[in-house]
């Protein structure tokens, strides 16, 4: 931070006065007054939890000011036409490793959809993503998804982000927790050339490393929503006297904080003898043809704590998943108490604890429900479990959040729960993946000291990696790792001293940028400040405060390129609805066929076989074994083996020749209503036209030959139900599996963490909408084509109507099942919420409400409002009038009308439910 | 170390014991799910029972009556609910545009001088316009109307002493459900279509959050086994589900509804639970195969679509061909609506459906372990 000083404006890059927010009960910020200085590098530091993030999100306008004034950039962050403007000159990070970036799309894909929000036309944006992947070193990598990028590699990323637009604050929450002290070097470095270039631009961070702390030119020291002190580093230590800003921080907090923490005291080790706990040979893991760890040897031993240093992406992790069985051995051995490393075996997974990089615990229950089913899983006897958990509770200070959900908490309690989680059932072997990151410094001493005093008195082995180096050099021995393989293994104070460094960190960024092959620094970086972007020229849609086409097309092209580049939910998308037309085409009938019937038949004379010979002939029925009594005819109607009983009494013959009427009965299984009418229906008139035969020899005139009904079905003349159920599949998968694609939409991103790109730039809530909506429209509209297809060619269903009036109506359609999936994604909070919702709400209305399975018309009372008041019955009505009763746009247009406000609406009404910013 | 005195089926059972509560605890925990649970069994049943007919039940019906006589206006009374809807009397003009709009699902054109020609023997024509686009009622109203038509002229050629006599009495009636009302048939039907959508989502969708939060690879390094995880899914879930269903069942369906069952409730919950097992275990399997919950929801949507529709719950399994037939037999779905009609309808006991419960089993157990074969696998990739 060389000069920053000079830099320095009399004028504020924000100023806060009063401000207080809540959640729930607990205060993250509390009336707190401050003024944070522009042009200059302005740092928060504080633990964890003391409102922070808040503070800068609020700063950001991501978050919604609940009480007291703020002025970012001279204006008003309440008022929104002064936050909009802000989102073209403010430029946030999230906490988090790339959080904001979306991991299907390459570096440079990232880059041009940041540029695209902020309204960069194409050539600026092929320049400036040019110039600001040669300047951060990614040059080399455009086309590398960001998925596959290490941890260091996509916060330069997300640097160069929330560079495109040229901001005039820069806003960064936690930009080097979990990144390499290489990486971490070369990040601040980058930051010293953009401000070197660009003098007036302001940068607030907040950070857990006080190291980089006293590199600031200005830092507020926050504790418990409150500011304790401001001022230039310097001035703060003097003020505490003490000699490091890390002592000063914790001389400023409160008594009854300060005593909980104490200076961390390694004794030293007494060695075991016998076998080593942790011992790997060869140890080798591939991912295809990359080769993600490469032949690592190290043997810990019994009560040793084993650092695992190394630059992101360098295969520590996948070491570890190995060492605790998640991920199989590509080639070599690993053994833990001197036993061959085996997935399945129980013993030993209870002997070992593991904390794995990312939060793996459960968010929906709370800290202590957390403990209480680790505790149980791990079979601590019942007596001892409550004491066990209030224990971990305390040491890791953790008794305040009690009853806290996880998902509310800042990140570092998180971890600290994580810790408690892994060591809760006493293990000889921890296993540790950067189990500090993000946590304050005063958590982390004593989260040390407690892994110090069970090493020492419990003998229990440590294997732990780190980016602290101050922690790296509390370890006994530790391995330097770079690109799969062991650089060093060695006492830290040892390998600092082979390589010349006073420091560890020294030596270590020394062994990576050997490894690396990396320059030195200081020509590097005025080499950089040669290539970095000119200020962005005024823009277009930077302008357009409330709708910007280059907006919306950048959220379209990016929800596009994720889609395509996920071919399973193409294929399921574009396959799934062909598959079920043709099930359900072949599949819904009402055409009843082969009723299974049988004869009780006690007459058994030559009338009573004439009379059943009519039914052994029809089509619609199918004789089984005769009946022979009662009571089997009960049994049979009753385990559905027959849906119809024909009983014929004693004497029939007898006394129809007599003149008598002698009484036919059938019986039908009633549970099926409508298949009983059916075969009610049709028994009866197969009966019927026996008795006409019978009458034509008679010579008195009879109610049927007196008049006759010409029934006509229209529409359908051959009365088969293919030509019903393809138009009312149509409306059906058109409804459910569009409606279904974009319902995670959004809750995805609130999940995920993008939907931060949506708070903090310049899109607007329509604009997000629209884009994310736009791809499936047009995939839906393509799998209605080709259902359409299908329909004419397979099933032979033509449309009898208008071709235009069903292609329109289709588009209308799908416009509205999509924008009621972004709907219910836009109310829910969870994908889970999401799918069912969508699948609970919409299947009713279309399956049953909408005209396919039941007319409308016969509906009654709310469930015909509820079919009106849903898309489907509409697009019924367009879908069985255009294909078969041949209707066209002069017909039909009022529910394509219909149609179009229902996208209107679910839009509308998607765009009130989803907020710009957080509550 | 601790617990070191269990038995390990012992331990096993705690440990499925103690991840289903923690399964509740996560399903109490989502408010909009709960709800979303408690809408689909009370409200969403009621609305389905009572709004959706397929027996002929309020049809909608016009009268051209162009003869505008005492039979004509006999007929027209004659066309009574709960079959009918009052038979509205239109011109032959509106008739077309009435079809196409769907106002109508029948009308019948009484011709001029209809009666006078009836009586004096012409054998006049009447004109029954059918919108067969309703094919779940179509061709029975049709027979209905006719039949209607039939009695009212019996009756006036009787009254005018052109009489004619009866052959053979025919006597139908309806085992079960004498009315044929479809209240008890869909009522239950919908009952076990939302335990099905419930229970292939609720599953399926919270072990991929589960992966997606990599709470499941936390759950892997402990002594904690792939079938005591799914286990725990598996009674949690169905004791939600079923316990649901069956308060339903008993509140809205025998309560509100007024339906009848006749067969013993104890045996039908003993049916649900063996379906909702094999059900939660298809969502598990189909969780498998994803690995979002965008790809998810795509996999499972036709898959409910089939098994709701293709089960017999809402056309009969006989009218399908036969290979689809034979396809749906993979469903549980379709065990478990035959299972449920015989029982709940026709007061079916163990001795009738106990061939149900087995392959209900038997597909459950099957979906199972090839679930279980690619649990670890599938949640430990990518």
């Amino acid at each position: 931070m060389n000069g920053g000083t000079n830099n320095r404006d009399s004028r504020a890059a924000a100023r806060l006065r009063g401000l207080t927010h809540r959640y729930g009960e607990t205060f993250a910020l509390d009336d707190v007054t401050l003024d944070i200085p522009a042009g200059c590098m302005a740092g928060l530091i504080g633990p964890d939890g003391v409102g922070k993030s808040t503070l800068l999100a609020i700063l950001a306008g991501v978050r919604r000011i609940q009480s007291g004034e703020v002025t970012v950039l001279d204006g008003d962050m309440k008022a929104p036409a002064h936050r909009s403007l802000c989102h073209t000159r403010i430029a946030y990070m999230p906490q988090g490793l790339g959080k904001n970036l979306y991991p299907t799309l390459s570096v440079e894909e990232n880059l041009d959809f940041f540029g695209r929000l902020f309204g960069l036309g194409a050539a600026e944006r092929r320049e400036r993503i040019e110039e600001l992947l040669t300047a951060t070193g990614l040059a080399p990598f455009p086309d590398r998804a960001v998925g596959a990028l290490s941890g260091g590699m996509k916060q330069k990323l997300g640097l160069c982000c929330a560079l495109i637009h040229d901001p005039d604050l820069l806003i960064l929450d936690e930009p080097t927790t979990g990144v390499d002290p290489l990486s971490r070097r070369q990040f601040w470095e980058l930051i010293d050339t953009i401000r070197a270039r660009r003098p007036h631009m302001s940068v607030l961070v907040a950070t857990a490393y006080m190291e980089e702390a006293e590199r600031f030119d200005w830092l507020a020291a926050m504790d418990d929503g409150r500011v304790l002190a401001t001022g230039a580093p310097a001035d703060i230590r003097e003020a505490a006297g003490k000699e490091t800003l890390e002592a000063a921080f914790i001389g400023l907090l409160p008594e009854e904080k300060r005593a909980r923490h104490k200076p961390v005291h390694v004794p030293p080790r007494m060695s075991h003898d016998g076998e080593p706990a942790i011992e790997a040979t060869d140890l080798t893991r591939r991912f295809g043809d990359f080769v993600a760890v490469d032949r690592v040897n190290f043997r810990i031993e019994r009560g040793e704590i084993f650092g695992f240093l190394g630059s992101n992406g360098c295969g520590k992790t996948t070491t570890m998943k190995m060492l605790t069985g998640l991920l199989p051995v590509s080639e070599g051995t690993a053994r833990l108490f001197g036993k061959e490393l085996n997935a399945r075996d129980m013993t030993t997974r209870r002997r070992v604890g593991y904390m794995s990089q990312s939060f793996s615990l459960y968010e929906e229950l709370t800290v202590r429900q957390n403990l209480e089913l680790h505790a149980e899983l791990f079979h601590i006897p019942k007596e001892r479990r409550e004491d066990r958990v209030r224990e971990m509770l305390k040491s890791f200070d953790l008794e305040e959040v009690e009853t806290a959900r996880p998902d509310g908490l800042p990140l570092g309690i998180r971890q600290r729960l994580q810790l408690a989680v892994a060591v809760i059932h006493d293990p000889e072997i921890l296993i540790l993946d950067e189990p500090t990151s993000g946590v304050d410094p005063i958590a982390r001493d004593q989260f040390w000291q407690y892994l110090i005093d069970l090493s020492r008195e419990q003998g229990v082995t440590i294997f732990i990696s780190t980016h602290f180096m101050n922690e790296a050099e509390r370890c006994d021995r530790i391995s330097l790792m770079h690109a799969g393989r062991v650089l060093a293994v060695g006492e830290p104070r040892v390998l600092s001293q082979e390589r010349g460094e006073t420091t560890l960190e020294a030596a270590f960024v020394d062994y990576l940028r050997e490894a690396a092959d990396l320059p030195e620094f200081g020509t590097d970086a005025q080499a950089q400040t040669d290539e970095l972007p000119a200020p962005v020229t005024e823009t277009e849609a930077g302008h357009r405060r409330f709708f910007s086409k280059r907006r919306l097309w950048a959220y379209t092209r990016r929800e596009a390129m994720e889609l395509l580049r996920d071919p399973v939910r193409l294929s399921f998308a574009l396959v799934g609805p062909l598959i079920l037309l043709v099930t359900l085409g072949y599949g819904i009938s009402f055409d009843v066929e082969n009723i299974p019937y049988a004869v009780f038949d006690q007459d058994r004379s030559l009338e009573s076989r004439t009379l059943l010979r009519e039914f052994e002939g029809s089509r619609y029925f199918e004789e089984r074994a005769a009946i022979e009594s009662a009571a089997e005819r009960y049994r049979r109607l009753q385990s559905g083996d027959i849906t119809l009983a024909i009983e014929i009494p004693e004497g029939y013959g007898r006394d129809l020749l007599s003149g008598h009427s002698p009484e036919i009965s059938l019986l039908v299984a009633g549970s099926n209503p409508f298949r009983a009418e059916t075969a009610l229906g049709y028994g009866e008139a197969i009966i019927a036209r026996y008795a006409e035969e019978q009458r034509r020899l008679q010579p008195m005139p009879t109610a049927e030959a007196a008049f006759h009904v010409e029934t006509r079905f229209l529409f359908n003349q051959a009365f088969k139900s293919v030509f019903a159920i393809v138009p009312g599949a149509y409306m059906l998968l058109m409804m459910l599996i569009p409606a279904i694609m974009t319902a995670v939409g959004v809750v995805r991103e609130k999940e995920m963490g993008s939907i931060a790109n949506f708070r903090a730039t310049p899109v607007t809530r329509l604009e997000f909408l629209l884009g994310k909506q736009l791809p499936y429209v047009a995939l839906a509209f393509a799998s209605f084509l080709s259902l359409l297809l299908m329909g004419l060619f397979l099933f032979r269903v033509p449309v009898e109507g208008s071709l235009s009036a069903l292609i329109a109506g289709a588009a209308l359609y799908v416009g509205a099942s999509t924008a009621f999936g972004l709907l219910i994604s836009s109310f829910v909070r969870s994908q889970i919420a999401a799918l069912f919702a969508t699948a609970i709400v919409a299947m009713t209305p279309t399956v049953n409400f909408s005209g396919m399975l039941t007319p409308v018309s016969t509906l009654e009372g709310t469930s015909r409002h509820m079919g009106k008041l849903f898309p489907s019955s509409w697009f019924q009505e367009i879908s069985s009038g255009a294909v078969t009763k041949g209707l066209g746009f002069s017909d039909l247009w009022q529910a394509h009308i219909a149609l179009a406000l229902f996208c209107i609406v679910f839009l509308a009404a998607a765009r009130v439910a989803l907020r710009k910013q957080e509550k | 170390m601790a617990g070191g005195g269990l038995s390990s089926l012992r331990r096993s059972l705690l440990n499925i014991f103690r991840l289903g509560v923690k399964e509740l605890r996560s399903l109490r925990s989502d408010p909009v799910l709960v709800f979303l649970i408690v809408y689909a069994f009370s409200f969403g049943i009621y609305e389905v029972a009572t709004g959706v007919k397929f027996e002929v039940s309020n049809a909608s019906v016009a009268i051209i009556d162009e003869d505008r006589s005492p039979l004509s206006r006999q007929i027209a009374a004659a066309l009574l609910p709960p079959y009918f809807q009052k038979a509205e009397i239109i011109g032959a003009e509106e008739a077309s545009e009435a079809l196409d709009s769907g106002r109508y699902v029948f009308i019948l054109d009484i011709p001029p001088h209809f009666e006078r020609d009836l009586l004096s023997g012409k054998s006049p024509t009447l004109q029954l316009n059918v919108d067969a686009t309703a094919m779940s009622m179509a061709g029975t109203g049709a027979t209905y109307i006719q039949t209607i038509v039939t009695d009212e002229v019996t009756r006036a050629l009787r009254t005018s002493g052109k009489a004619t006599r009866q052959e053979a009495e025919l006597v139908a009636r309806a085992l079960f459900n004498p009315n044929l009302d479809s209240v008890p048939f869909t009522s239950v039907m919908e009952v076990i279509n939302n335990i099905t959508l419930l229970s292939v989502i609720l599953a399926g969708a919270a072990l991929i959050r589960e992966r997606e939060h990599g709470t499941l690879e936390h759950l892997l390094v402990m002594p904690v086994t792939a079938i005591e995880i799914m286990s725990s899914k598996l009674w949690a879930n169905g004791l939600v589900i079923v316990f649901a269903a069956t308060l339903s069942l008993i509140l809205v369906v025998q309560g509100i509804l007024g339906v009848r069952t006749s067969g013993s409730l104890a045996l039908f919950i003993a049916g649900a639970l063996l379906y909702q097992f094999s059900v939660t275990a298809l969502g598990i399997l189909l969780a498998t195969f994803t690995n979002s919950m965008a790809q998810y929801g795509l996999l499972v949507m036709p898959v409910l679509i089939l098994m709701q529709l293709l089960s017999g719950s809402s056309t009969p399994l006989e009218s399908m061909p036969v290979w689809l037939q034979n396809t749906m037999q993979v469903s549980p779905s379709t065990h478990f609506v035959a299972f449920s009609q015989a029982i709940l309808y026709r007061g079916a006991g163990f001795a009738i459906v106990w061939p149900q419960l087995a392959v209900m089993a038997a597909i459950g157990a099957a979906f199972f372990f090839i679930a279980l074969g690619r649990f670890r696998r599938a949640i430990l990739r990518g």
